[in-house]
């Protein structure tokens, strides 16, 4: 086993992409560190992302914010700029772990553990956030959905490295919400949870939506139709129920330790009425 | 697997060990510093018992690797009290009792300590959260959040 | 020696007070040493390897190639800890747990173990032993277990306690049964009945100290095991039996304890750490996962309990009935039978019938905690009191205190009721202002009440008085939660001196004589009275000293106030010599001085414990909140109240996780799906109110200074006063622990569905 620490990423995909063995890229370390301690995990090789310039950084350009993968999750709750464009956002961030984990964690990681329940995704899927991958061949920015292909799955190719994590800038009337469900006030991984991305027009009717539902399926589900049924809508109680309805209706739950598919079903519907109130009003909405 | 060399600052003093690749900074700390005051109570990062700052940073050091420390800044509980005048987190937790069989206790004044730094003045809740990593399964709390209240009092007052 | 241990009511000038704890300094600045903070030169780490099988024999252990890895100083089988138990079967339950011998009973079960020179080869050197299993059906769940077509555990065990010898063995293992009176007459006089049937899941006692112990075993037989317990002597007992030591070679010496619960009263892999010190020739250290902690030691039963509970129109309850089926884990206890003692000990009745059935399953051997099978049957029973309060159309309160045990009550499990405080907690909590509080929408409030016996038991203590007039207090009770704050207290309020005049240790193995385990509450209660008998025999010494020095009869020399006086007229010159005043001259007048006291702490007085809590649930996805918690409990006299305080609430708190999140999760496969602490849920910080406490005294007449045990009962209200709370808030009566969201939700949409 090898650790290494690159400065720059062409390094860090190079290191990566002429691995013989499991290599792991270590930025938080919250997941790698307990998949390697419970065995399930043997790297060859640990590439720690953190002293490659740039990576730590959050940048805000012309088009919106750019957050570097190493950025931990407390660092980017203290971004009062990214916290007041994107609160929905920075507190599904804030949400994953404890003090301890916050201080390690990012949303990058959280994106590439590709865990359905997994608290950042679905307000990053809700935001329509890009990921930028580095990799031997260039690099390439794509949406974050297709990021996660399955339960501990991505489409990520041998030696590429998210380096980034893009959030649009956003427009006048603009709010997005994350709500989850766990049994605990903390420490908990989400049994269900929802993520809601809106605009309003001028006169206060919901103009774009985003609705994105997590641990409901085998991975983060933008729920389209959630979305469209919100558009044109001032969020009355008939559109409350048929966003519950939907939500509900599209989920792929599983039984399993933290809870049941009926359980799941019905909470994502309560869930996303709740976080679609929240982002309505965020966005100016009464 | 070959050995990687580290130079730290562990309680403002430099430090230096030779560690495996895997090996966490908890370990480090335990089995080749001989500072065992942080504890292992899950190694996953769910209970906190093992918490210390780096950099600033509240961590749990069984999911740093003990390499990821070069250059860096460590505070551990043996680190905070100032010769033998103790913190006045140790001193509140010590008078109101807030510690039963005391294993969570570094973790939880490490915690503490990073919480009132960051918000000399935090309400019950605000504490509840900022402590929600830390378990402890002898106390209900109750004592630990009024140490804590007490001690953010002493310590707007010094 | 001449002990009077009879309560006399007499003024405190220490007990009662609350300073910091001795061992505290060290417990703040990180230096106390637990378990797994301990080194010996050339240690080695031990590592077991486990079934990942509920039920499997195990046909071929291959170690070979463990054996061959460089660094690996010892592999070790059942067959290196070979029988020595003589036909003990407990103690044969206990070698086979430590380490399986013919079949794997329960995922988890040890089936070998490694020593090498560091983790990483000893955790390399489990994946190269070779297993062959026949993997056996498994069953896990209490009442499937009971029944006949379940797959045997153990075919040489045939249920012990019916009538009739049985003909074919069962995973039921005992039937016992207790009470008194006629139920069936007494539900013919019932104006109401209520008759349920509740079930819990499996818990652990949750400490944040996994076990650990560094083992060293010499070829002369001479041996030293430290290691987290809560009682030492216990474990050099069993690991001496088990290893074919002499008792009093081994040394144990406990290390300050990281929570125990109870768990830390059962060995668990210090024997296996022992045989590997024996092979290598080495010390060894061993410390467990938490994985392996929640798979492979601990939890509590699960239960299945049906009860019936009748009651005449004026409020009058004219018999109880309840039936007990408490799971055991792969070995024969007396699970059920505790609950079934317990079940209706609150009460006065007339007519009562409990009886319990212990039940095998492929899961970790059940193990004490806090009050151990108590909370279970107090949830069963406290859930139908209150429907039956509410068939009545009477206060909850008002119906248990016109049933409540008094003194002179025949317990429903045998026994006559001295002086008891079940009566002054319920009246305490109706009087309390929490009962008082207006609640808001989706709010429930609940109360329950809960019994526990307390023990006593074999119990050592020594005093010894230093020249400078400084005492310290050697006990082998193990300080799980501050008593060695509240024994020097004790001290210094017999010796009449300052508190700061005392400290109090731990003493080994080796340097104190045999101590009962720090169970049962009666750390504080039973050394207590050892350290008060060992002060009085040190103060008949410091009196023969003074009258050594004075040059008069002992007879007239009197203790008062940490001070020998001279009594009568004909002393008057002679000014009083304080304690530090004859210590200062002991080396002249005969030597060192020290008191020792070695008895049975008798009559440990019964606790009783009345809880309130207000539950908010949210209706739509059946989460719930403690929003509020009162504690009213007896401690017969508080010796150092913040840590009886400290110990009421942290019950309710462990309660409270209970009744609401802590459950073992075991998939089809039989392999336990939650192993740590992200999905076992114990409350967190942010879970749990303020829980506010108000403690009764109402003295045992059996201790000097009227102390009872305080550390268990706490935990026995909480499910029952949650359940209470929560059927309040929506409506639906609860009989499922615990009563976690999805069980919430399923149960209010049933009822909405009609």
């Amino acid at each position: 086993m090898r650790y290494i620490r690159p400065l720059s990423i062409e390094d860090a995909v190079g290191e990566l992409a002429k691995a013989v063995g499991p290599a792991a890229i270590l930025a938080g370390g919250s997941d790698l560190l307990v998949r390697m301690k419970g065995g399930f995990i043997e790297p060859e090789l640990i590439v720690d992302i953190k002293a490659i310039s740039g990576l730590a950084d959050i940048t805000q350009t012309a088009d919106g914010f750019r957050i570097g993968a190493a950025v931990p999750c407390a660092v980017l709750g203290e971004n009062k700029a990214v916290r007041k464009a994107w609160p929905g956002v920075v507190e599904a961030a804030n949400l994953i772990g404890s003090k301890q984990v916050q201080g390690r964690c990012t949303i990058t990681g959280n994106l590439c553990n590709a865990s359905p329940a997994a608290d950042s995704v679905p307000a990053l899927v809700a935001a329509a956030a890009k990921a930028v991958v580095a990799g031997p061949s260039g690099k390439r920015t794509i949406a974050v959905e297709s990021v996660p292909t399955g339960p501990g799955r991505t489409s990520l190719a041998k030696g590429e490295i998210i380096e980034a994590i893009l959030l649009d800038k956003r427009p006048e009337h603009a709010g997005d919400a994350y709500l989850r469900f766990i049994p605990r006030t903390e420490m908990d991984i989400a049994v269900v949870s929802a993520g809601v991305n809106l605009t309003l027009d001028d006169k206060g009717a919901i103009k774009t939506a985003r609705v994105a539902l997590g641990a409901a399926a085998p991975t983060v589900l933008l729920v389209e139709e959630a979305g469209q049924v919100l558009v044109g809508s001032r969020l009355d109680e008939a559109t409350l129920e048929r966003l519950a309805k939907i939500c509900s209706g599209a989920c792929r739950p599983i039984d399993d330790k933290r809870g049941t598919i009926e359980f799941r079903r019905k909470v994502a519907g309560v869930l996303a009425q709740r976080a679609a109130a929240i982002a309505y009003k965020r966005a100016g909405g009464k | 697997m070959a050995g990687v060399a580290v130079s730290t600052t562990i309680n403002g003093d430099a430090v230096e060990y030779l560690c495996q690749p895997d090996e966490t900074l908890l370990e480090v700390l335990r089995d080749r510093l001989g500072l065992t005051g942080a504890k292992e109570g899950c190694g996953t990062g769910d209970c906190g018992a093992c918490s210390v700052i780096v950099d600033g940073r509240l961590v749990c050091s069984c999911l740093v690797l003990g390499a990821e420390a070069e250059g860096r800044k460590v505070e551990t509980i043996e680190g905070m009290a100032h010769g033998d005048q103790l913190h006045p987190l140790q001193q509140k937790f010590l008078e109101h009792a807030a510690l039963q069989c005391g294993i969570c206790t570094p973790g939880f004044l490490i915690a503490a300590k990073d919480l009132l730094e960051k918000n000399p003045s935090p309400t019950e809740e605000e504490i509840r959260f900022g402590l929600a990593g830390n378990l402890c399964r002898c106390t209900g709390y109750d004592k630990i959040v009024r140490a804590v209240q007490d001690a953010a009092e002493v310590m707007k007052g010094a | 020696m001449n002990f009077d241990p009879r309560y006399s009511g007499r003024n405190f000038s220490s007990v009662g007070t609350r300073p910091i704890r001795p061992d505290g300094i060290d417990k703040v600045t990180g230096r106390a040493r637990y378990g797994a903070d301990f080194n010996m030169a050339g240690q080695l780490v031990g590592r077991i390897l486990r079934s990942p099988h509920a039920h499997a024999v195990i046909k071929k252990i291959d170690t070979s190639k463990a054996e061959k890895l460089a660094g690996v100083k010892a592999v070790i089988t059942a067959k290196d800890l070979p029988d020595l138990t003589d036909g003990d079967a407990a103690m044969y339950d206990i070698l086979d747990n430590s380490m399986a011998r013919t079949k794997a009973l329960y995922d988890g079960h040890a089936v070998a173990a490694v020593a090498a020179i560091d983790a990483r080869i000893a955790r390399q050197a489990l994946k190269l032993i070779e297993v062959d299993y026949e993997v056996l059906p498994h069953i896990t769940d209490v009442d499937e277990a009971a029944q006949h077509h379940a797959p045997l555990i153990n075919d040489q065990i045939f249920t012990e306690g019916l009538e009739e010898k049985p003909a074919k063995p069962s995973n039921v293992t005992k039937r016992t049964q207790f009470g008194h009176g006629d139920v069936h007459k007494g539900f013919a006089q019932a104006d109401f009945i209520v008759e349920r049937s509740f079930k819990t899941e499996q818990t652990h006692q949750g400490y944040i100290e996994p076990h650990a112990c560094v083992a060293s075993v010499n070829p002369d037989g001479t041996a030293d095991l430290w290691v987290c317990t809560q009682g030492h002597f216990v474990y050099r007992q069993h690991c001496a039996q088990l290893l074919g030591l002499e008792a009093s070679k081994l040394r144990v010496t406990s290390s300050e304890i990281g929570g125990g619960f109870g768990g830390k009263t059962h060995v668990w892999a210090e024997p296996v750490a022992l045989a590997l010190s024996r092979k290598a020739g080495r010390p060894v250290k061993l410390v467990m996962t938490r994985d392996e902690v929640f798979r492979a030691s601990g939890p509590t039963s699960a239960t299945s309990i049906d009860v019936k509970i009748g009651a005449r129109k004026d409020g009058t309850i004219t018999a109880a009935e309840a039936t007990l089926r408490y799971s055991c884990g792969p070995y024969a206890g007396s699970w059920a039978e505790i609950g079934a003692m317990t079940a209706f000990a609150c009460y006065n009745l007339e007519n009562v019938k409990t009886v319990g059935y212990e039940v095998l399953v492929n899961r970790p051997k059940t193990a004490a905690y806090r009050a151990p099978s108590a909370p279970m049957a107090a949830f069963a029973v406290e859930s139908a009191v209150d429907e039956l309060a509410h068939e009545l159309g009477m206060n909850a309160v008002d119906f248990r205190i016109k049933n409540a045990a008094q003194e002179g009550t025949r317990a429903s499990y045998g026994p006559v009721y001295g002086p008891i405080g079940i009566g002054p907690t319920l009246e305490a909590v109706k009087n309390h202002p929490h009962m008082k509080a207006p609640l808001k929408a989706n709010q429930g409030r609940g109360m329950a009440c809960g019994f526990w016996f307390n023990f006593g038991g074999q119990t050592c203590t020594d005093l010894n008085i230093g020249m400078d007039g400084s005492v310290s207090l050697a006990v082998g009770t193990v300080d799980v939660g501050g008593s060695r704050a509240s024994l020097s207290l004790v001290a210094a309020e017999e010796l009449g001196i300052d508190y700061s005049q005392v400290k109090a240790i731990v003493a080994d193995t080796s340097s104190l004589g045999y101590n009962d385990m720090t169970d049962g509450s009666r750390g504080t209660f039973s050394s207590s009275m050892a350290t008060i008998s060992a002060a009085r025999n040190a103060i008949k010494i410091l009196r023969d000293r003074a009258a050594q020095m004075w040059d008069i009869p002992v007879d007239d020399v009197v203790w008062e106030k940490g001070h020998a006086i001279a009594k009568g007229e004909k002393y008057g010159n002679l000014s009083p010599l304080s304690l530090k005043d004859i210590a200062a001259k002991s080396g002249t007048t005969g030597g060192p001085i020290a008191g020792h006291s070695e008895l049975v702490a008798d009559g440990a007085g019964v606790s009783f414990a009345t809880h309130i809590c207000d539950i908010e649930v949210d209706p739509e996805t059946g989460a719930t909140r403690v929003i509020r918690y009162t504690v009213v409990q007896d401690a017969g006299k508080a010796v150092h109240p913040t840590y009886v305080e400290g110990q009421y609430q942290g019950g309710a708190a462990q309660g409270i996780g209970w009744a609401l999140n802590e459950e073992y999760i075991y998939g089809k496969d039989g392999r336990l799906q939650n192993a740590g602490f992200l999905d076992y849920r114990i409350p967190v910080c942010s879970d749990l109110p303020m829980i506010d406490t108000q403690i009764l005294e109402i003295p045992n007449p059996n201790h000097p200074y009227g102390v009872r045990g305080v550390g268990e009962t706490s935990i026995v209200p909480p499910l029952a006063a949650i359940a209470n709370a929560v059927s309040n808030a929506v409506g639906v009566r609860m009989t499922h622990i615990p009563m976690s969201p999805p069980r919430i939700l399923a149960a209010l949409d049933a009822e909405r569905e009609g």
